[in-house]
């Protein structure tokens, strides 16, 4: 495919070089995305298949009502923290390995 | 006050003056800005220079709806545990934003989504398309606003008509926008995030402190399998020093055990009327073998719905390019999540004490019923403390105007961006100077505006929460599909693209829109008598309560749609992906640090609308 910028022959148009900029950070999102999926369409599941354990009391509230209503928004913040330390670094080294 | 006493009978001084505080405070604001807003630049994405905090405060003021701070503790007081799937999913969805989407939509550098599906694309004709998304979801996004307006306002003035509120918020709002622009917004929905966060947690924690804390409160109420005794022992070791008193429950109100356990009210609705149709002795039968696994499909179909589609609001898409760069826009997508989880926490807790000490909320309709708990609650201790409970109402109510009106201004900017910036601007006359754009913008400005105060007016028998809920799932099936594969996978075409997000979101659109119209034919009022001829609607449903649910949800099926769409028809027409596809790859995810964006931009001077 010839491409209507000039000056393609360096690193940084490399296709090698976009394929594994993508592929590092897709995996790095698609990681965090997977752990946060298990439990949102986790919970639904246990809702259904185990009703009496998630109704059990813990300290007034229903072991379900805890988990959704309180639990789930730190959890959330955990991952996003992660994540976004680490698509630094990502990036980091990306322009470190081509400085090089 | 030299008003008319007669119109202001009935109103409680304290609570007057708060919310005539928070909505001077907004316009002097709005109109102290306006003089620094100069450039078209600012008025469209506020000179691309808005700090991390103040971006997210802005962000996180613009999304907490009239749906959040009225509508979620409405939801969980009438329905219950499902209804919490509300907040969680409009606080999680950023993550979804930030793992896919935030980094590499700002660093490709764009006014508005439109742009994007241009820049993308080289395609002038998929920003047309584009921009109808904008206006679909925008509208049905205004809607709850302009309720919680008007339910706010027949509060404060009782007796006042509910669509005087409607008029007068939706006016106020508009000249506020068309005289500031996005610049003057910013500041104005950073500081109403704080009003927000200040007027939902203040008065939460006092009314905790007087009737007894949240887990307490929960605690009042039987799981399925508890017996009274097991619940009051629960409640004891739960508030030794505070006893939680109960209302009895009036009839409209669910069961303690349907009401706490998942699969309650709100997703067994459909089966419930459809049961109701059968002949008693088939009831139980039916219900036993479909209540739960439709719930079930409700249940997951709502998730999607919301977690997809708050990665595809246009109005909050527009902020991140507020940003500086790619990196601010990650960071400022995790502060938003910090900032918005906090504030959900509360809003449940209105509706769970609500349940216990005001049922009498259930037996009201329209700007009378659960919609206004949260506005309603804090007079509860009034008996007891006297004038606190109406400061504290009075505090409640300034938050449910700076919520309102911050994303109704939000929305009115992105869906005004989009006719001045995109109809205007680049189709109608691409040629027009900044002075003339802006006036565009004003103009545009008030012809939303008039739009949305009258469709607001006929949406009072619908819930907040739901609205704002169907905003989502088209959002869901238009938006996020198309920026989630464009940003990802490089074989996609424009006709692949305006294929799914046109036939993903037209369904949801459809969808949401006859569920409308079968809830309005229900009505009582006068609105049932205007939609009275779409009662069969809710006849046919009776019978096939999948369908139903379907129609009620269309994530489930939308979002799959629009996807492989988009795939099918992108590989079908595979020889028509954008020739410099690699280079647009690049700058979308290619760290700034490398200055590829430069580069793009000399190469593209006429290219991708910057």
């Amino acid at each position: 495919m010839s491409s209507p910028t000039p000056n393609h022959d360096d690193v940084v148009h490399s296709e090698p070089f976009l394929r594994s900029l993508m592929r590092r950070q897709l995996a790095l999102s698609i990681a965090c995305a997977a752990t946060f999926l298990v439990a949102l369409l986790g919970l639904p599941l246990l809702n259904y298949f185990a009703p009496a354990f998630m109704a059990t009391r813990v300290a007034g509230f229903t072991l379900s009502w805890l988990i959704l209503g309180v639990l789930f928004f730190p959890f959330v913040w955990i991952i996003s923290y992660i994540f976004i330390k680490r698509s630094l670094r990502l990036e980091e080294a990306e322009v470190q390995q081509l400085r090089r | 006050m030299n008003l008319p006493l007669a119109f202001f009978g009935g109103v409680d001084p304290w609570i007057f003056t708060f919310s005539f505080i928070t909505v001077a405070v907004t316009l002097w604001m709005g109109f102290r800005s306006a003089k620094t807003s100069k450039t078209a630049s600012d008025f469209f994405v506020a000179g691309r220079s808005v700090s991390v905090g103040w971006n997210a405060s802005a962000i996180s003021g613009e999304y907490l709806s009239a749906a959040s701070f009225m509508g979620v503790a409405g939801m969980v007081m009438s329905s219950g545990y499902d209804a919490l799937w509300y907040p969680v999913c409009y606080a999680c969805g950023y993550l979804f934003l930030l793992l896919f989407i935030a980094g590499p939509l700002r660093r490709f550098g764009a006014y508005t989504i439109p742009d994007f599906a241009e820049g993308r694309f080289d395609s002038p004709m998929f920003r047309k398309i584009a921009v109808c998304f904008v206006l679909f979801i925008g509208f049905f996004y205004t809607m709850p606003q302009m309720k919680g307006a008007g339910v706010t306002l027949a509060y404060i003035f009782p007796g006042l008509p509910y669509w005087v509120g409607v008029v007068l918020v939706g006016a106020v709002i508009t000249l506020n926008v068309a005289l500031g622009g996005m610049k003057g917004i910013t500041l104005v929905q950073a500081v109403q995030y704080w009003i927000k966060l200040f007027a939902i947690t203040v008065p939460v924690f006092v009314l905790m402190a007087v009737v007894g804390f949240y887990n307490g409160q929960i605690g009042a109420n039987l799981a399925p399998g508890e017996t009274a005794p097991t619940a009051a022992a629960a409640q004891a070791s739960a508030n030794s020093s505070a006893g939680i008193e109960r209302k009895p429950l009036v009839a409209k109100a669910p069961a303690d055990t349907a009401w706490i356990a998942p699969f309650g009210p709100l997703t067994t609705k459909a089966v419930n009327a459809a049961a109701a149709a059968l002949p008693p002795e088939q009831r139980a039968a039916f219900l036993d073998e479909h209540q739960k696994p439709y719930s079930l499909v409700y249940t997951y179909s709502l998730i999607i719905a919301l977690v997809c589609g708050t990665a595809g609001l246009p109005h909050i898409l527009v902020r991140f390019y507020t940003n500086p760069d790619g990196v601010a826009a990650k960071k400022t997508t995790m502060w938003v999540m910090i900032l918005i989880g906090v504030f959900y926490v509360f809003p449940p807790v209105f509706g769970v004490i609500g349940r216990n000490l005001m049922p009498e909320l259930y037996s009201g309709v329209g700007a009378k019923g659960t919609d206004k708990v949260v506005l309603e609650l804090p007079t509860l201790i009034s008996a007891k403390y006297g004038v606190v409970g109406s400061i504290l109402s009075g505090i409640t109510c300034a938050g449910a105007f700076a919520a309102f009106m911050s994303t109704f201004s939000g929305l009115l900017v992105s869906m005004t961006g989009a006719l001045a910036h995109d109809v205007y601007g680049r189709m109608l006359r691409p040629k027009s100077s900044s002075a003339e754009r802006m006036v565009a913008f004003k103009i545009s400005a008030i012809l939303i505006g008039g739009v949305a105060v009258t469709l607001g007016c006929f949406v009072e028998p619908l819930e907040i929460n739901f609205m704002v809920g169907q905003a989502f799932a088209i959002a869901a099936a238009s938006y996020f599909p198309l920026l989630f594969m464009s940003v990802w996978w490089r074989g996609m075409t424009m006709k692949g693209a305006a294929t799914g997000m046109l036939t993903g979101g037209l369904c949801a659109l459809g969808a949401a829109a006859l569920t409308n119209l079968g809830t309005l034919a229900l009505d009582k009022g006068p609105m049932g008598k205007i939609f009275a001829s779409f009662a069969p609607l809710n006849g046919y449903w009776a019978e096939h309560p999948l369908l139903r649910i379907l129609c009620e949800q269309p994530a489930i099926w939308s979002v799959p749609l629009a996807i492989t769409l988009m795939i099918v028809v992108s590989k079908a027409t595979s020889t028509q992906v954008p020739a410099d596809i690699r280079m647009k790859m690049l700058v979308l995810h290619a760290p700034e640090k490398l200055g590829l964006k430069q580069e793009y931009i000399q190469d593209h001077q006429a290219g991708a609308g910057h």
